[in-house]
């Protein structure tokens, strides 16, 4: 890796202001600042900021590349800047592009300032690229990341979400499915349901599969397992929600059912709750 | 025969057995199928992708639609390089299975369809083909 001279360093110092000015410039034509997003207040305390760190930490770190101590700062600004442009909703070319487009002025200043020697310009030149690269990378880099955690999140909340247990009577639990039933969410779904019998007391367990879309074996496996373990509970579960063309493409896988009390939709399955449990609903 | 439009999409891990009913749940709306052959088709595709995802270690899935005089079609082709199937005729009785499962994947997809193939050997991957015209 080629290394920054002094003299590079000391042009970078002396031209500080100017950098900032033109590079906030170049910003500012790019259309990062044109929406609410970032004020150019908030755009020119970054890049001032950044500018501040990136000359500190090559004069620092010199030619060692940006995974040492000396670019420490650097690292931590540039990890901060893609998470808050990630939560902002901007996408990994704007976020990089704020490092890319000080190239344009640096580069500029290097060839006015070092014009005398090409040979070290062109050194000079690759060295600062080389730096300015891997910190691009690094931005993305960490851009992913904050991307990928809100996903994560997200995912975590969908599961919680998607696992509500309703008291539809007293002793009668319903739980109305919905989406894809793998078998993490079915883990979540059997251990929210069992835990709602035991503290309900609950006697019948309504699962309801009118919002799941396919049921295939691995579906009609975990529901069995959920049925056999609220059974284990000394509660009675019933399935409902059984649509025409589900019916008919269990009997061809050949599923066997037997023994479990399924329900076309989800008031069959109520009125038959609570005749088991000897009410009956009669017009007023 | 002709084959009006192919694709293919990559089935390699738990989630790209969604994204592949998704796909098929769309080509089989493009194919003209009632309710009822769309959810079979569906349900078929999501045995044999989840088969290429757990015993294949995962592969692809190439999908066509077929034209042939009135009728149109749709096949798909689940293929993987995994081990292979040891004894074919064993893999499809009901109620076999290698694995953990109810062992009805791959006899039951092959009720859900009009056209059904199964060519694997161990070391060389398998190859699942189903047709369901409309």
């Amino acid at each position: 890796m080629a290394e920054l001279r002094q003299r590079t360093l000391d042009v970078l110092g002396k031209n500080q202001k100017w950098l900032l000015d033109e590079w906030n410039r170049d910003l500012s034509g790019s259309g990062v600042g044109n929406d609410n997003r970032i004020g150019k207040d908030e755009l020119g305390q970054q890049t001032a900021e950044f500018l501040d760190l990136m000359i500190r930490g090559a004069t620092q770190g010199g030619g060692t590349g940006i995974g040492t101590a000396a670019w420490g700062d650097v690292r931590a600004f540039l990890e901060a800047l893609s998470r808050s442009r990630a939560l902002q909703g901007f996408d990994s070319l704007q976020t990089a592009n704020f490092i890319f487009s000080i190239k344009r002025p640096l580069f500029a200043l290097l060839q006015r300032e070092l014009g005398d020697e090409p040979a070290l310009l062109a050194e000079q030149l690759w060295a600062i690229s080389e730096i300015l690269d891997s910190l691009g990378m690094h931005t993305v880099n960490s851009f992913q990341k904050s991307r990928e955690d809100v996903i994560r999140r997200q995912q975590e909340e969908l599961l919680e979400l998607s696992t509500p247990v309703i008291k539809l009577w007293d002793g009668v639990l319903a739980l109305p499915m919905i989406g894809t039933l793998d078998s993490q969410r079915t883990q979540v779904v059997m251990e929210s349901l069992l835990q709602r019998i035991v503290e309900t007391g609950a006697e019948i367990a309504i699962i309801d599969i009118t919002g799941v879309p396919t049921v295939d074996t691995l579906v009609a496996q975990h529901l069995l397992k959920t049925v056999t373990a609220i059974r284990l509970m000394g509660a009675d579960c019933i399935i409902s929600g059984v649509r025409p063309q589900i019916a008919q493409t269990i009997v061809h896988l050949g599923l066997d059912l037997q023994g479990i009390v399924t329900k076309a939709n989800l008031a069959d399955a109520l009125a038959m709750a609570l005749r088991r449990n000897g009410l009956s609903v009669v017009k007023g | 025969m002709n084959v009006r439009t192919h694709g293919s999409m990559p089935v390699r891990r738990e989630q790209d057995v969604v994204l592949a009913r998704q796909a098929v749940r769309k080509l089989a709306v493009d194919c003209g199928m009632r309710l009822v052959d769309q959810t079979k088709m569906v349900t078929a595709a999501s045995e044999l992708a989840r088969n290429t995802v757990v015993y294949g270690g995962g592969g692809d899935m190439d999908w066509e639609l077929l034209e042939d005089g009135a009728r149109t079609g749709l096949r798909l082709v689940f293929r993987d390089e995994g081990p292979g199937i040891a004894d074919t005729a064993l893999a499809m009785t009901d109620g076999w299975t290698s694995g953990s499962g109810l062992g009805l994947g791959l006899t039951g997809a092959r009720r859900l369809v009009s056209e059904f193939e199964l060519d694997s050997a161990p070391g060389k991957g398998t190859r699942v083909s189903i047709t369901r015209w409309t």
